[in-house]
C-alpha cells in the first residue's frame, strides 16, 4: 500500500519512529530496529565516552536509517536550543526532536518552555518535532509557532501506560494541520495499534520494544500492530452500539 | 607551554594556541559525528580550526547517544 508519511515534505514507507534509547546492547538495537521497518529513529547528544563498546553512528550508516536528534534531558528553552544545534552539528541534519520537561518524576512537557523553544527553533531554521503533553491547545500553540509535527503523549515516558486520554489525542488530531506523531508510553502492540486507530499519523516509541524481554519480537509486533491500526483507520470502523445488531438475516428462516 | 581547559568536567592540558580542532584530534577522536560547544556556545565544524581555546574555558565535546 502507497500510503507514505510525510513529514515537512519528506516521505516515510514506515509510520513506526523507533527511539534507540533503553537497549542494553547495540547488536540487539540494530536487530530490533531492522525487524520493526522503520525508517527514522531518534537519538541523543551526550559527552564522548572512548570506553563505550560500538558506535551507534556507524550502526546508523550501516542500516541507512535516519537520525533524529532529540533534546531529552533539557529542561529549558535555553538548553534544549543549545543541544538541538549540536545535534544539527554532530548529525548534519536539522530536524530536531524537541523535548522539554519540566521535573524527573514526570518528566512531563514543560509547556512555557517548549513553546519558547519551539519558536527559536523554528526561526532558526529547524524542522521541529514537538514532544508535548496530550493538550489541544498546546498542540495548536505549537502548530502556530511553525513546528512540523506535533508529537502527543499517551502516558509518560517509559511508564508503559498506554494511552490515557484518547479523547483529548483525537480533538488534537481533528484540529491539527500536521502530522501527529503519537510519542510515550506505549507499553505492547495494542497500544500502537489504538493511536494509529484514533488518528494517529505515526507512533513513536522506544522502551516498549528495546526494554522488553526478546526486543526483536517485540519491533516485529509493533510494526504490524501500526501498519494495522492505519488500516483500520482508513477502513473505517463501525459504531458502536449498546445492543446486538444481527449479521444474519432473518429473512427465509425455516419454520420449525 | 600548556593551558589547562576544562573538557566534559575534566581539567585538561592542551599546548598553548591550541584550537577546537586541535582538542579533537588529541582526544583521538574522528570528527565525525561529534559536536562541540565552548562556553555554552556551540562552535560549528568549519570554524573548528579558528576557535583557539584559552586557559579555563569549559569544553563540552559531545557525541550520538542512545536515547528515545
Amino acid at each position: 500500500m502507497d500510503d507514505p508519511l510525510v513529514i515537512a515534505g519528506e516521505e516515510f514507507g514506515s509510520r513506526l519512529i523507533l527511539g534507540t534509547g533503553g537497549a542494553p546492547h547495540l547488536d540487539e538495537l540494530e536487530r530490533a530496529l531492522v525487524a520493526s521497518g522503520t525508517e527514522l529513529t531518534t537519538v541523543a547528544l551526550r559527552r564522548v565516552d572512548p570506553r563505550a563498546p560500538g558506535s551507534l553512528f556507524d550502526l546508523l550508516a550501516r542500516t541507512g536509517i535516519r537520525p533524529l536528534p532529540n533534546t531529552a534531558g533539557c529542561y529549558t528553552a535555553r538548553d534544549a536550543v543549545r543541544t538541538a544545534q549540536l545535534g544539527r552539528e554532530a548529525l548534519e541534519t536539522h530536524w530536531v526532536k524537541l523535548e522539554v520537561v519540566a521535573d524527573e518524576r514526570t518528566l512531563l512537557p514543560d509547556p512555557v518552555e517548549l513553546l519558547d523553544a519551539a519558536e527559536q527553533l523554528v526561526d532558526d531554521g529547524f524542522v521541529v518535532l514537538a514532544y508535548t503533553n496530550d493538550d489541544p491547545v498546546l498542540a495548536r500553540r505549537l502548530e502556530d509557532a511553525g513546528v512540523a509535527a506535533v508529537m502527543p503523549l499517551g502516558a509518560p515516558i517509559g511508564s508503559g501506560m498506554g494511552i490515557r486520554n484518547p479523547y483529548n489525542l483525537a480533538i488534537i488530531r481533528e484540529a491539527a494541520g500536521v502530522p501527529v506523531v503519537l510519542d510515550a508510553g506505549i507499553g505492547t502492540a495494542s497500544d500502537a495499534a489504538l493511536a494509529m486507530e484514533l488518528g494517529c499519523d505515526a507512533v513513536l516509541l522506544a522502551t516498549a520494544v528495546t526494554r522488553a524481554r526478546n526486543p526483536v519480537q517485540m519491533a516485529t509486533a509493533m510494526r504490524h500492530a501500526v501498519e494495522a491500526g492505519r488500516l483500520a483507520r482508513l477502513a473505517g470502523r463501525i459504531p458502536r452500539r449498546l445492543y446486538a445488531e444481527a449479521s444474519t438475516s432473518n429473512e427465509g428462516l425455516a419454520e420449525l | 607551554m600548556t593551558v589547562t581547559v576544562r573538557v566534559n568536567g575534566e581539567e585538561t592540558p592542551l599546548d598553548d594556541g591550541a584550537t577546537v580542532a586541535d582538542l579533537v584530534a588529541a582526544l583521538g577522536l574522528e570528527p565525525r559525528g561529534i559536536a562541540v560547544a565552548v562556553a555554552g556556545e556551540v562552535v560549528t565544524r568549519r570554524t573548528w580550526g579558528e576557535r583557539g581555546l584559552v586557559a579555563g574555558e569549559v569544553v563540552e565535546v559531545l557525541q550520538v547517544a542512545q536515547g528515545g
